[in-house]
């Protein structure tokens, strides 16, 4: 029971990371209808950008930690925005309108530009990086087991919701999230009246891409190692993760990064850890084939 | 936009050029400031930052530099035409010109290993354009032709790869044995990978392509004891020229023919092996499309709904698809075990169908002469750089990107239509649906 609740607890941070990825993906893929392959790659940036940003802070000389992580946070968002609104401007935009395939391909490129200009920028080896928070809580010492809440478990999953709250009433109350939903409904009516779709959509990428730096700099936290490779993988699960719970859906996001999160932890912990991302691939495959439209999406009409 | 022919009131084409370049320079210094500047470097202390300004201000003063030049002259407001434009008329006649190009580079392709001063490095970097050139035949029947976008193409390299290996280790099974049976393996997992993703298109059917993929290459990984894991399989076994090994033997092809052995009677052997087998995928897929199959996926490509309300059977069609490039995926894939005589799943990584679809789509979905064009210019320019391993991935990123926004349909973007009703017209790449199955 208790190595349940353990696995369950490390399940939810690990799903609260995969949701903050999933959520560019089902924003983009809701406003112009295509996978951002290179979103894995820009969440892979954002957790360089924190631990560029976290040393120099170091450096430099701030040491009391409430006050670097905040600056961390607040700068690795804005730098690696820059990097995801630079993608959409270069390999996105000026494919708009061009057939189904080519931002795809573009998408791919870009994210094998990404991948080797860190490599060679920042060298190939892992980068680890010594625990920053420790501490935490423990409950039920009784009979030997032990269940282990960390500190840094409770930061992740405590940032992850204040910032879905925060990301869903942008997206529901604000004029950019009105002008974003109408994007997602009928490109061509929103710009006739009025809504400048360009900065709409690099507006979108920019929220993407800071959520996925947020969840770079948790990832960073949580494992204390990241090297220039792990945005291909965790960028599919992400994806796996937006499709299980409706693409273009919000909350399905974050409830289906949850669910991989789970999933994932669960099989290491009961089966085999060599095999956990062909459980997760698995689901993709099984959810697009008999769920496409997810838990939360709703279903594509085909129209003649 | 400012007009060049507008009075002395609106800013000069120069001031808006620098402005756009110093604000682009800008993007370039935050993109390129902690990125490239701050280098994290391990240390006997822990991690620590170095500081590389000077790298910074070359990348900045490019971007600049390149800005401002491309503003002044190509993007310069006013011009009409746009860089990848190629008028049609001279776009047909190149492809007519490529009528007689294709034989005379079959003829090439024969002669080079003839010629008295090939090396030996030519022909061993000929074999491994010309197994592109295969993977590239065979997956452009399925994304060209069928319309299915298939990122993990990869995965029956690796099927047809691992068949023969296993088989040879397991069974002592021949080369030639396993060449139609790895062919036939392939396009069981074909049919097997495919049923499952029959109703899904585009994008999504090319997410679970690559997840499909990626699981085989995990199996592989982790399915020690049969197949070696990550170590892989050594030891394969070299292919015969009709019972002939090519070995210092009495009984060797080099022996038996009164020659003096040389370890480059293999080499050019392996060279016309796999000409042949990619002239086999180029031939069948040419006679192909003229049969009512071919009819079929090209028409599948275009509007499935149309088809299936002409009664045309999408599951078949979909399926030999997925089977036909499966299958000449596994006849080069166990080619490549015989070749190296080691295979890992190192081998078959994602970057490697990212390559071959790469190969597909710059060349020009559907066109065989540009895929072939296309793996030529892509492994011969990998190889040519070889030196500069760590740039090249990074170019090869930028230049799918800018041949992708340069030309959307690839580098020979006319189609010749396989029916046609009174005379043969090649028409624009951008006539044609793709991707969207």
């Amino acid at each position: 029971m208790e190595y349940f609740l353990q696995q369950l607890i490390n399940g939810v941070t690990l799903g609260s990371i995969y949701g903050l990825i999933a959520i560019g993906y089902t924003m983009v893929y809701g406003i112009i209808g295509m996978i951002n392959f290179a979103h894995g790659d820009v969440f892979m940036v954002g957790s360089f950008m924190a631990l560029i940003v976290f040393l120099a802070l170091l450096a430099l000389g701030v040491t009391f930690m409430p006050l670097a992580l905040l600056i961390v946070l607040i700068l690795a968002m804005a730098l690696t925005s820059l990097y995801g609104w630079t993608v959409e401007r270069i390999a996105y935009r000026p494919l708009r309108g061009s057939f189904r395939l080519a931002p795809l391909i573009s998408a791919i490129g870009m994210s094998i530009f990404l991948q080797n200009m860190v490599q060679v920028a920042q060298g190939a080896r892992v980068k680890p990086l010594p625990p920053v928070i420790t501490g935490g809580y423990q409950f039920g010492a009784a009979d030997g087991f032990v269940v282990n809440v960390s500190n840094v478990q409770v930061i992740i999953v405590v940032t992850t919701i204040a910032l879905m709250v925060a990301f869903s009433l942008i997206v529901s109350k604000t004029p950019l999230g009105r002008a974003q939903r109408a994007c997602e409904q009928d490109r061509k009516m929103a710009a006739l009246l009025g809504v400048d779709v360009d900065r709409t959509i690099s507006l979108t990428f920019v929220m993407g891409a800071a959520l996925a730096s947020v969840a770079g700099l948790m990832y960073l936290l949580y494992y204390g190692v990241i090297d220039f490779y792990i945005g291909f993988v965790a960028g599919v699960k992400a994806f796996t993760a937006a499709v299980l719970g409706g693409i273009g859906s919000l909350p399905g996001a974050m409830l289906g990064g949850l669910l991989i999160g789970l999933i994932e932890t669960f099989w290491s912990a009961y089966f085999t850890v060599e095999y956990k991302d062909v459980a997760a691939f698995s689901i993709l495959a099984i959810v697009l084939i008999f769920l496409p439209s997810g838990l939360l999406g709703r279903p594509e009409v085909e129209k003649v | 936009m400012a007009d060049p022919h507008a009075g002395a009131g609106a800013p000069s084409v120069f001031a808006v050029a620098f402005k756009d370049a110093a604000f682009a320079a800008l993007v370039a210094l935050g993109l390129a400031a902690p990125m490239l500047g701050l280098v994290t470097v391990q240390t006997q202390s822990g991690i620590e930052l170095e500081q590389h300004w000077g790298k910074v201000a070359i990348a900045v003063a490019i971007v600049f530099a390149g800005r401002l030049l491309l503003n002044l002259t190509l993007w310069r407001p006013g011009r009409k035409k746009s860089l990848g434009y190629v008028p049609p008329k001279v776009e047909a006649r190149l492809a007519r010109f490529a009528k007689y190009l294709a034989p005379l580079a079959i003829l090439g392709a024969v002669v080079m290993p003839m010629l008295p001063f090939t090396e030996r490095y030519a022909i061993d970097l000929g074999i491994l354009v010309l197994t592109y050139v295969m993977l590239g035949w065979g997956l452009n029947i399925v994304v060209g032709l069928a319309g299915l976008l298939d990122l993990g193409y990869v995965a029956f390299y690796a099927v047809g790869a691992y068949s023969y290996a296993l088989l040879a280790q397991y069974f002592g099974l021949s080369f030639w044995v396993c060449l139609p049976l790895a062919g036939i393996l392939a396009a069981f997992w074909g049919v097997i990978l495919g049923f499952p993703v029959l109703r899904l298109r585009g994008d999504y059917l090319a997410i679970v392509t690559l997840a499909f993929g990626e699981i085989i290459r995990i199996v592989l990984l982790n399915w020690y004891w049969f197949t070696g894991g990550p170590n892989g399989i050594s030891g394969i076994p070299r292919p015969s020229f009709f019972g002939l090994d090519f070995d210092r033997g009495d009984d060797g092809f080099a022996a038996t023919f009164g020659l003096t052995y040389s370890p480059l009677h293999r080499i050019v052997f392996l060279y016309y092996l796999i000409l042949a087998l990619a002239l086999l995928t180029n031939v069948v897929t040419i006679r192909l499309r003229r049969l009512p199959i071919g009819r079929a996926w090209e028409a599948l490509r275009e509007d499935e709904i149309a088809c299936r309300s002409l009664g045309i059977n999408t599951v078949n069609t979909k399926l030999t698809a997925f089977a036909l490039g499966a299958m000449f995926a596994g006849f080069a894939g166990s080619f490549f075990a015989t070749r190296q005589g080691f295979i890992s799943p190192e081998s078959f990584v994602f970057m490697e169908s990212a390559l071959i679809l790469a190969i597909v789509v710059l060349g020009g979905m559907g066109s065989q002469f540009g895929v072939a064009v296309a793996a030529v210019v892509m492994i011969g320019g990998f190889e040519l750089f070889r030196e500069f391993s760590d740039y090249r991935m990074i170019t090869f990123g930028l230049v799918m990107v800018l041949i992708m926004i340069w030309r959307p349909r690839g580098l020979v973007s006319t189609r010749s239509p396989s029916v046609f009703l009174k005379e043969k017209k090649a028409i624009s790449g951008s006539l044609v649906q793709e991707g969207h199955g």
